[in-house]
């Protein structure tokens, strides 16, 4: 398993946000994304998906370019955003259960009540327009504790508006993933208690 | 990938149930619009007759567009949208999925009421079967020319009023086999050849509008 990003380069209106970014990762490897406020970490993230195209360079997954991988590819990530992609007259339970349907997996209710439960949420029947922003994001990480979770992550701020119990729950969801030869590239501004364990850090910036 | 669609299909159903609103909205609108005429034009049933095909096919139109530029809008901004576009099915099979939801909420419920609307302009009941039929067929041709003008101008500031530029000449055809339909069942005429154009617009639509969609939400999400 190796993802590459050769030579990316992006460019939102007129302007150039990052060029020459070029990085790979591999099983069990952590990739942290760093730089500034609009230094385009969103967008590197967003490239490496596959959910916006680079102006230059391109990304491989295990040495095919994912624009003609497609779906093959988009089975093998977990990508989560700052939009939690999350119903509000939903219930936590609910939503996850939609989130491992379209990515091709049953509704099995244990299994989503299980990683619900991983995140701390204790009422998973309870609609998500009553939760706070906290408890939100978690519904949203709750997808990394599916144990069928795929081996690529990629999370844009995974850690905004957790609590220090509930972020270092995700810290060891991603120690987990890792242990388990999972790769993970993440963007945050906050320290986090896996910041020391990277593999190789991509700071952005420096172009404005 | 079906099991994908059918997921996409379940949840906006189960979303449109929760809030009632957005279906009791368009069927009030269809319901209040083509109660209106016959109280503006008189109780003259010749004339009510005259125009009721095109008055409640109008009517339909656009009711099925005031939900359109909900279509995706709200996928979009809470990141279910991005979701979609990484799922493990090919985008134009989610497309489909969302629009025939987008039917079963906004489209069949006025196939159904047509035929009672149809009592207030006092049409032949032998034509309440070419009016839901017209409409039946017409409707999924409205949602899915409707999604792509949705998909192009999401995210757009006053997308609305340019959806409803882009898709209403696009309507135009479909206005016109479909109140012509029932109009000539009417007329004591067979409305075969409109339905079965009716019929061909579908199936083209079925075919393009994926792929169509598709690409408009890839280009309106980078």
């Amino acid at each position: 398993m190796s993802l590459q990003a050769a030579n990316l380069e992006c460019v939102r209106g007129r302007r150039l946000l990052f060029r020459d970014v070029s990085f790979s990762l591999g099983a069990g490897e952590l990739v942290r994304i760093a730089g500034d406020n609009g230094s385009g970490k969103t967008s590197l993230i967003r490239i490496l998906c596959g959910l916006l195209s680079p102006s230059a360079g391109e990304v491989r997954w295990n040495g095919e370019p994912i624009a003609e991988l497609r779906e093959e590819y988009s089975t093998q990530l977990v990508y989560l955003g700052h939009a939690p992609a999350l119903k509000d007259d939903l219930t936590a339970a609910e939503n996850l259960s939609f989130a491992r349907r379209i990515a091709g997996h049953d509704a099995d209710q244990n299994l989503v009540r299980d990683a619900l439960a991983t995140l701390g949420l204790a009422n998973p029947d309870m609609p998500v327009k009553k939760l706070s922003q906290g408890q939100r994001r978690r519904v949203a990480l709750a997808r990394l504790a599916l144990p069928d979770a795929p081996p690529l992550w990629l999370l844009d701020e995974p850690f905004a508006a957790l609590d220090p119990n509930a972020a270092r729950g995700v810290e060891r969801l991603i120690e987990e993933h890792r242990s388990r030869g999972g790769a993970v590239a993440y963007t945050t501004h906050q320290p986090s208690g896996i910041d020391a364990g990277v593999t190789r850090v991509v700071t952005l910036g420096g172009l404005a | 990938m079906f099991a994908t669609a059918r997921a996409v299909v379940e949840r906006d159903l189960l979303l449109a149930l929760r809030r009632k609103s957005d279906i009791g909205i368009a069927l009030l609108f269809f319901v209040i619009v083509t109660s209106l005429f016959p109280l503006g034009v008189g109780a003259e049933p010749n004339l009510l007759r005259s125009i009721a095909p095109g008055v409640i096919w109008v009517a339909a139109l656009l009711a099925s567009m005031l939900s359109l530029d909900r279509l995706f809008a709200a996928d979009h901004a809470d990141g279910t949208l991005e979701q979609m576009l990484l799922a493990g099915a090919p985008l134009g099979v989610i497309a489909v999925a969302k629009v025939l939801a987008h039917w079963l909420v906004a489209g069949l419920p006025l196939v159904v009421l047509a035929p009672l609307i149809a009592l207030q302009y006092d049409l032949a009941p032998a034509l309440y079967g070419t009016l839901a039929l017209s409409l039946a067929l017409g409707t999924p041709v409205l949602s899915m020319v409707g999604a792509i003008g949705a998909a192009l101008t999401l995210g757009l500031r006053g997308g609305g009023i340019l959806l409803s530029l882009l898709v209403l000449p696009l309507y135009v055809p479909v206005l016109i086999m479909g109140a012509g339909s029932v109009e000539l069942a009417s007329a004591g005429l067979s409305p075969a050849g409109q339905l079965l154009l009716l019929a061909a617009a579908l199936v083209a639509a079925a075919a393009f509008a994926p792929w169509a969609i598709a690409a408009a939400l890839r280009i309106s999400t980078e």
